[in-house]
């Protein structure tokens, strides 16, 4: 701790720490304090009197009432979370094989393929939307979940390898040796040796991926078109907004509900998840 | 070497022909990479290749187009808005990233030290990390609103201000609040990622020099910031990369407004290919970007191969 006066630590510690907790939820405070707000108090003037912006004495459920009736809400919902499992389950299985590969056995190029992969990792979206748009569409999957359950592991497979390798690096080789000495072949060495001493970094890999295909937006954008398709991310922003109206009711309880499976998913694994975060970056 | 794996068993099924080619390392390396190569070879490898030919051809939505050069390039490079998105976006990636390298920096050193709740603190951190950027960022615009706006309610009421202020609709006030909404949701990569670099230096370190008589700025200069250096730059150059073709924050704040003032490469690729339809010279915007991050990414695998060396 800091040494010295009191005085000191509350002014390099719990003040800045204060300010920084502040600055970084008060966003979610607001959006948690619009979603159950009436619209009468919602579009008061900032100026005008006797308004207090933090605190409703009449919550209101209508927001979330208008998202479920009025819009297709409850399918976006799902499609989101469809394609979040189907992209993370499909980029684990790609990831775990190759950092397997990558880490443990010895092949041709086994070199410049890693760094392909890692250059690929770097690869951001927004390099690639328009000739991958004209592709899905070559492919006859604009519109579908499909689209996005075949792309997203584009950008997920290369960080699931790069943090699987760094995981299966650290189990022994003589673990699998032993296996194999007792007749194992490589393929069940693999499969009932190393993997299983990997979960978690396979737990890591798969709730970042998870995370990052609830966040992903461009793609989402671009490949598909009708309301009932959407995601969580691509309905809010285009359906609940006409022309320049925003319903900042429901666009809040939107973003508040959007926002909850992946804040559950999150506090369920936070060790996993910060681990996965430094571990991307280390490598 | 490959130890042949001999049966002690008498009971144990003969070896099956696939299994015995997945006995070869180079054969079963081979089959679990395949998924891997033909996902990323058919939407990434094939679609960069297909932008390159469509940023050489006047192709609309619909229409196969003809070839014609560099003819979109000169285009673009003649096009003030694009000029503009080209100046922002170095802007918006320079001033980001020494912001977010300060205040995460700050808040890692803040988060190192042992205090009650530190783990739920460091769980309320990310949040803003792990929130569906769009989502976040629309309660950000709500709280940039022209007419209900909880930040001019704010200063108004602390005295900052006397009249409002319009936060998005004048160009220069637009440009800083995304880069607001950005560092916000960036500091928190940077506080952890750093976190788990400071936590791998040794406090002994830190000790020693404090008994030699190091103040603390001169303990953090000579001692903490060369140590946490390596983690420093992938961080930044993984970040760089990131906002430099960042595309939701000012998709949702500005839409590339007020009158294209904020735009970045990849919103004004967005309006020109899929907005007005013209996908080849979006092509060309988005392709833009490309040696610039190709030169970061160069960077990093030569910084990552020293760092290994070493």
């Amino acid at each position: 701790m800091i040494e010295g006066a009191l005085w000191r630590k509350w002014v390099f510690f719990y003040i800045p720490l204060a300010f920084f907790l502040v600055f970084l939820l008060f966003p979610f405070y607001w959006m948690v304090i619009t979603s159950f707000r009436p619209d009468g108090e919602l579009y008061r003037p900032w100026n005008s009197v006797n308004y207090n912006p933090f605190w409703t004495w009449k919550p209101t459920l209508d927001h979330i009432r208008y998202l479920f009736e009025e819009t297709l809400f409850a399918s976006w919902l799902w499609n989101t979370t469809f394609i979040a499992l189907m992209s993370t389950a499909i980029s684990l299985v790609c990831g775990v094989f190759a950092g397997y590969a990558l880490s443990r056995l010895s092949f041709p190029f086994a070199g410049s393929l890693g760094t392909g992969i890692f250059i690929t990792y770097l690869v951001p979206q927004t390099l690639l939307f328009i000739p991958l748009a004209e592709i899905i569409r070559n492919y006859h999957l604009g519109d579908t979940p499909w689209s996005l359950i075949l792309t997203y592991p584009t950008f997920l497979i290369p960080f699931c390898t790069w943090l699987m390798m760094g995981y299966f690096k650290a189990v022994p080789k003589e673990l699998e040796e032993c296996a194999r000495i007792d007749g194992a072949s490589r393929w069940q060495a693999m499969i009932h040796i190393v993997i299983p001493v990997a979960i978690p970094g396979i737990l890591s890999a798969g709730i970042f991926a998870f995370t990052l295909s609830w966040n992903e937006f461009i793609y989402a954008l671009v490949f598909l078109s009708s309301p009932g398709q959407k995601t969580v991310p691509v309905g809010v922003t285009s359906e609940l907004i006409r022309g320049d109206v925003f319903f900042w009711g429901p666009l809040m309880a939107g973003a508040l509900l959007g926002s909850i499976p992946v804040a559950v998913a999150y506090s369920f694994f936070v060790e996993h998840y910060v681990s996965g975060l430094t571990g991307s970056v280390k490598g | 070497m490959a130890v042949t794996a001999l049966s002690t068993y008498g009971d144990l099924p003969p070896a099956r022909p696939r299994r015995r080619l997945f006995e070869d390392e180079r054969w079963l390396a081979m089959a679990l990479l395949v998924p891997t190569i033909v996902l990323l070879g058919l939407f990434i490898a094939y679609p960069f290749v297909r932008g390159i030919l469509l940023a050489v051809t006047d192709s609309r939505v619909g229409v196969p187009g003809q070839f014609v050069g560099f003819a979109n390039f000169e285009k673009i490079w003649n096009d003030s808005i694009f000029r503009t998105a080209v100046y922002n976006t170095f802007l918006y990636t320079g001033v980001t990233t020494v912001f977010k390298l300060a205040l995460g920096l700050w808040l890692a050193m803040l988060l190192n030290r042992n205090f009650r709740g530190k783990a739920l603190t460091r769980a309320f951190i990310l949040l803003p990390f792990i929130i569906p950027t769009v989502l976040s960022t629309f309660a950000w615009k709500w709280m940039f609103d022209p007419t209900f706006s909880v930040l001019n309610w704010l200063m108004y009421h602390l005295g900052l201000i006397s009249s409002r202020i319009n936060w998005l609709g004048d160009p220069d006030l637009a440009m800083i609040s995304i880069i607001i909404v950005n560092v916000w949701r960036g500091v928190p990569f940077f506080a952890i990622s750093l976190l788990a670099g400071l936590q791998t230096i040794s406090p002994e370190l830190n000790e020693a020099a404090a008994i030699d008589g190091a103040r603390p700025w001169q303990r953090f200069w000579y001692v903490t910031w060369p140590l946490l250096l390596p983690v420093t730059m992938v961080v930044v150059l993984f970040s760089v990369i990131q906002t430099f073709a960042d595309f939701q924050i000012v998709y949702v704040m500005t839409g590339g407004g007020p009158a294209n003032a904020t735009h970045l490469f990849a919103t004004y690729a967005y309006q020109i290919g899929i907005g007005t339809g013209l996908l080849s010279e979006g092509a060309a915007i988005s392709l833009a970007m490309f040696p610039i991050l190709f030169l970061v990414v160069i960077i990093q695998l030569l910084y990552i191969r020293r760092v290994e060396v070493r």
